[in-house]
């Protein structure tokens, strides 16, 4: 199928965006320049931890093409307010979290490698790297604490006076009384100590922003890598007080990638937006990659202790979870809710889990600040559940995916222990598709094969479950989300009957441009290239939340339905008129009006002319024009759930892992473009697959970032990962009109522990830390080596 | 400053750079070619990648001096007027491509591969050779399937006469 014939929901319809960017054609926000534009070059903080005596710029400023230096000093001199954090959790004893201040220029203190203290600006980059070279800091080093398990030790360095212990809040959800009493009588107790491993999103283009001001209208423009520009233009508007919305464009372009990194407001966009009036000129930023390493948030970073109860058949009764979540120097825009309420509402995953208690202690370190990437707080709680139900289930010598099958939720809506309540899903059916797929029955024959080759083969999986299209607005204010998070979207109907379709939602990836307009030319009945979708601009739309938490099926194209039922409300009421009909006798299908029982209709394209003619109805009553918009705010989470398997080979003399299979089953409810679709899922298990053997964020004992490039810190290449086997299930979600769950996060969430129960099967050991490196699997294979030569 | 000369999408081009200048920088500063990105700083991610004097580099780790005489081709010069190359082509029907930044090194290094190795291209020796390109979106599956489609499409007999 090709872009010009009309589309339908469920075809994989090439990508409309594509050849924009298959050409060289796209526009990122690096590729464009401003007239006039300066270039700004952060001066970082090379020390963990460290009091700024004093910041010497005389000699600097003086070098040539210097239009500016500035500082945390001249930040506060012009009033700008701090970076913030906009969800607020309570600790058990009822305070509200403790939020350290977060200045965009340091003010005194820099609390982590790459902390921001200065910026330079100048005619070049170059320039101005020249020049912050010369900016003379006279540093007090204090000592530091990168360890999440550190954080809280009495000794540890505080980070923030108002947070002693380096405690952000010490949270819970759950009934410990009724947990701690299913344990009492629980035939089994599980144990599980974990980590999860720190993680940079790394989309492969680095942030970037241009900052405008326009001092005839004084209003200032803010071209940035952002998922969701609204909330960039609230929170500098409303919080940092760069400018009131009205006097605030932001622009996000096209975006390469973002995978959470660049949802949260960051201090490079809003130190350009706000110098760009005090220099007087536009300011351009691009962040280096080391500079990504070192400022983009980080995701993950949890211990957890764990415990699961059972009773003598293998059914679960209860399940204890004590974490603490690194929350880095500062917190993020949005990192208090991730390893909270994205995380300890899914801890019951597919399964019937009568009592849940998790506790989590979120705490300051000299780190980079951490926040949601792909999945956030969601790959968390599935590591977690999906490696202690396996362990479980070897525990008491129960094949997996028969001890799953038994506590498998089977009835829906299901209302768990920890707030969620699902509204629809088929586990046993992704479950068997993920089997015969996989052949699971064979994978004994393969085994025995594989050890005759000298090969360690394992087989693992993963019963995830996710809570996408966050979220109903109220539910989550009621959760202390400072934001609600519904969607909107304009349909404009042109004279010629061509549509543009304004949305809230943001495209980095997505093909947003391809499945809004599948969905538009279907309900429409024109052709795919007659719609145009237009993100990314305040100045266009007039307000959304922006994508992420796999949220722009589920709820900004729910709100494209919202306004598209308004304009065949309205379109009917306009062909009655010309069809001399009674309104209720319009019928509307395949782009065509037509009068009921008779052969008497009009093209989609002849209302449209009509509605903006108005010559043939009474605009008394019809206003002119084909113009609706909406905003669709969701009645529930949606969850999304499927079956990972993976299967892989371990050569025991080099630690070497080779995935030689991998199939994903999941549930995404409706399906609007399975190309699309898989893709998302492709890209989701191979960041998974990263997590498990090979990513890993390292801060040493002083707070340096050891792996600060591409060079230390390994990304997934093509010869790491196989080809995939995707296969899906539906189950309609009763909680959007089109029945969508959300696809972008399932393969990150579910591919970790489907991968780490794979290979903790083929090393016949439950101890193997993520990421699962060559060097770490072969110290596990030495040590088993050693012990059995020994017990010889 | 240094006084170069050289040949770029098949038109000439004079420019007078720091010594300093990356040849990533000349394209995309100076000739405001921006569909070469740049992704890293340490040669790792090959979103940079352009053709010179028909085979592929990463022009983040060349200098623009080093380029003088020589004849470039960035994924702006690939397809003839508005026929795509068969690799361009190979990506959009295959889904190849999602954000979209990384893809003008992959497409210039695919069709560095075919040039290489010829236009039967297995999986393995696919995902081997691209080895020097980083994709975050795909996980490289649908990539791979572009590139092995797009080098059969360009071992055909019409395109290859052309």
């Amino acid at each position: 199928m090709n872009a010009s014939t009309i589309s339908t929901i469920g075809a994989p319809v090439r990508r409309k965006e594509d050849h924009r960017f298959i050409t060289g054609k796209g526009r990122y926000t690096d590729d464009m320049n401003r007239p006039g534009q300066t270039q700004a070059y952060f001066l970082r903080s090379p020390h963990a931890h460290a009091r700024i005596r004093a910041i010497d710029t005389t000699a600097a400023a003086a070098m040539p093409g210097v239009v500016a230096i500035l500082t945390g000093a001249d930040l506060a001199a012009d009033g700008v307010g701090d970076l913030i954090c906009g969800w607020m959790i309570h600790s058990v004893d009822g305070t509200p979290m403790r939020m350290g201040s977060h200045p965009a220029l340091a003010k005194d203190t820099v609390r982590y490698v790459g902390d921001h203290v200065a910026v330079v600006i100048a005619e070049t980059l170059n320039a101005a790297k020249d020049a912050a070279a010369a900016v003379e800091v006279d540093y007090d080093v204090l000592p530091a604490v990168a360890e999440t398990g550190r954080a809280q030790a009495p000794d540890a360095p505080q980070l923030h006076e108002v947070a002693p212990g380096n405690t952000v809040f010490s949270w819970e959800l759950g009934d410990k009384a009724a947990t701690d009493a299913a344990f009492s009588g629980a035939a089994h107790v599980i144990p599980l100590d974990l980590v999860n491993n720190r993680l940079a999103p790394n989309p492969i283009e680095p942030r970037a922003a241009i900052g405008e001001y326009d001092s005839g209208d004084d209003a200032f423009t803010l071209w940035t890598t952002s998922q969701n520009p609204h909330l960039a233009r609230l929170v500098l508007s409303a919080f940092v007080g760069i400018a009131p919305e009205n006097k605030l464009r932001v622009i996000a372009p096209d975006v390469g990638g973002g995978f959470g990194s660049k949802i949260f407001i960051y201090a490079e966009e809003t130190v350009c937006v706000w110098a760009a009036k005090r220099v007087g000129r536009p300011v351009k930023w691009t962040s280096d990659r080391s500079e990504a390493f070192l400022s983009d948030a980080h995701g993950r970073d949890h211990i957890t202790h764990a415990e699961l109860a059972l009773d003598a058949h293998g059914k679960i009764l209860g399940f204890r979870v004590k974490t603490t979540a690194n929350m880095g120097a500062y917190l993020s825009t949005f990192a208090s809710s991730i390893p909270t309420y994205l995380y300890a509402t899914l801890l019951s995953g597919q399964y019937d889990i009568p009592a849940i208690h998790c506790h989590v202690d979120a705490v300051y370190t000299n780190t980079a600040p951490v926040d949601a990437y792909r999945g956030a707080g969601r790959p968390e709680a599935t590591f977690l559940v999906e490696r202690i139900v396996e362990i479980a289930a070897r525990t008491l010598k129960m094949d997996g995916a028969a001890f799953r099958r038994r506590n498998f939720i089977t009835s829906f809506p299901h209302q768990t222990p920890v707030i969620m309540a699902y509204d629809a899903g088929d586990y046993g059916a992704s479950l068997d598709k993920a089997l015969m797929l996989s052949d699971y029955a064979g994978f004994p024959a393969r085994k025995a094969e594989a050890a005759a080759r000298g090969k360690l083969r394992g087989i693992g999986l993963s019963n995830y479950i996710e809570a996408c299209g966050i979220a109903p607005s109220a539910a989550v204010g009621s959760l202390g989300a400072g934001v609600g998070l519904w969607e909107s979207a304009e349909v404009r109907v042109n004279p010629t009957g061509n549509v543009e379709v304004l949305t809230g939602s943001h495209s980095h990836g997505q093909g947003h441009e391809t499945t809004f307009a599948q969905l538009v030319s279907s309900r429409l009945g024109i052709p795919m290239e007659q719609v145009s979708i237009v993100h990314g601009d305040t100045d266009k739309v007039q307000f959304g939340m922006g994508t992420y938490g796999s949220r722009s099926g589920a709820v900004g194209m729910s709100a494209i339905v919202k306004a598209l039922d308004k304009v065949e409300a309205k379109a009917k009421k306009i062909a009655a008129y010309m069809l001399e009909a009674s309104e209720g006798d319009i019928e509307f299908k395949d782009g065509r009006f037509t009068v009921a029982g008779t052969d008497r209709g009009l093209a989609f394209a002849e209302v449209a002319l009509n509605a903006y003619v108005a010559h043939k109805f009474p605009t008394s009553e019809i206003e002119p024009g084909l113009k609706e918009g909406a905003f669709y705010d969701p009645t529930n989470f949606t969850f999304p759930a499927g079956c990972h398997v993976c299967e892989l080979e371990v050569d025991p003399d080099t630690g070497v892992t080779e995935i030689v299979n991998f199939v994903a089953v999941d549930d995404f409810g409706v399906v609007i473009n399975p190309m699309i679709v898989e893709g998302q899922v492709h890209g989701g298990i191979a960041q998974g697959v990263g997590q498990a053997l090979l990513e890993g964020v390292h801060y040493d004992g002083d707070g340096q970032l050891v792996t600060g490039s591409f060079m230390d810190y390994t990304m997934p290449r093509a010869g790491n990962l196989p080809s995939f086997r995707i296969g899906l299930t539906e189950t309609r979600c009763p909680s959007n009109p089109l029945g969508i769950k959300g696809c972008g996060e399932a393969g990150a969430i579910a591919a970790p522990p489907a991968v780490i129960n794979a290979l903790t099967s083929a090393l016949g050991t439950e101890d193997v830390p993520m990421p699962a490196t060559p060097a770490k699997v072969w110290q596990i294979i030495q040590a088993q080596r050693a012990v059995a030569q020994a017990a010889e | 400053m240094a006084k170069i000369s050289l040949t770029v999408n098949g038109k000439a081009v004079t420019a007078e750079v720091e010594p300093r200048t990356l040849l990533v920088q000349l394209l995309r500063e100076t000739l405001n070619l921006t569909g070469t990105h740049v992704g890293c700083d340490t040669s790792q991610c090959g979103a940079c990648v352009v053709h010179l004097d028909g085979a592929a580099v990463k022009s983040c780790t060349m200098l623009a001096v080093q380029a003088d005489g020589a004849s470039v081709t960035t994924i702006e010069g690939l397809a003839k007027g508005t026929q795509l190359h068969p690799m361009q082509e190979a990506f959009r029907e295959h889904h190849g491509l999602q954000c979209g930044f990384c893809t003008p090194g992959m497409i210039m290094t695919a069709v560095d591969m075919v040039a290489r190795l010829g236009s039967e291209l297995d999986e393995a020796t696919i995902r081997e050779n691209l080895d020097g390109n980083l994709c975050r979106c795909t996980g490289y599956h649908n990539i791979v399937k572009a590139v092995e489609a797009g080098a059969r499409a360009m071992g055909q007999p019409a395109l290859a006469a052309e």
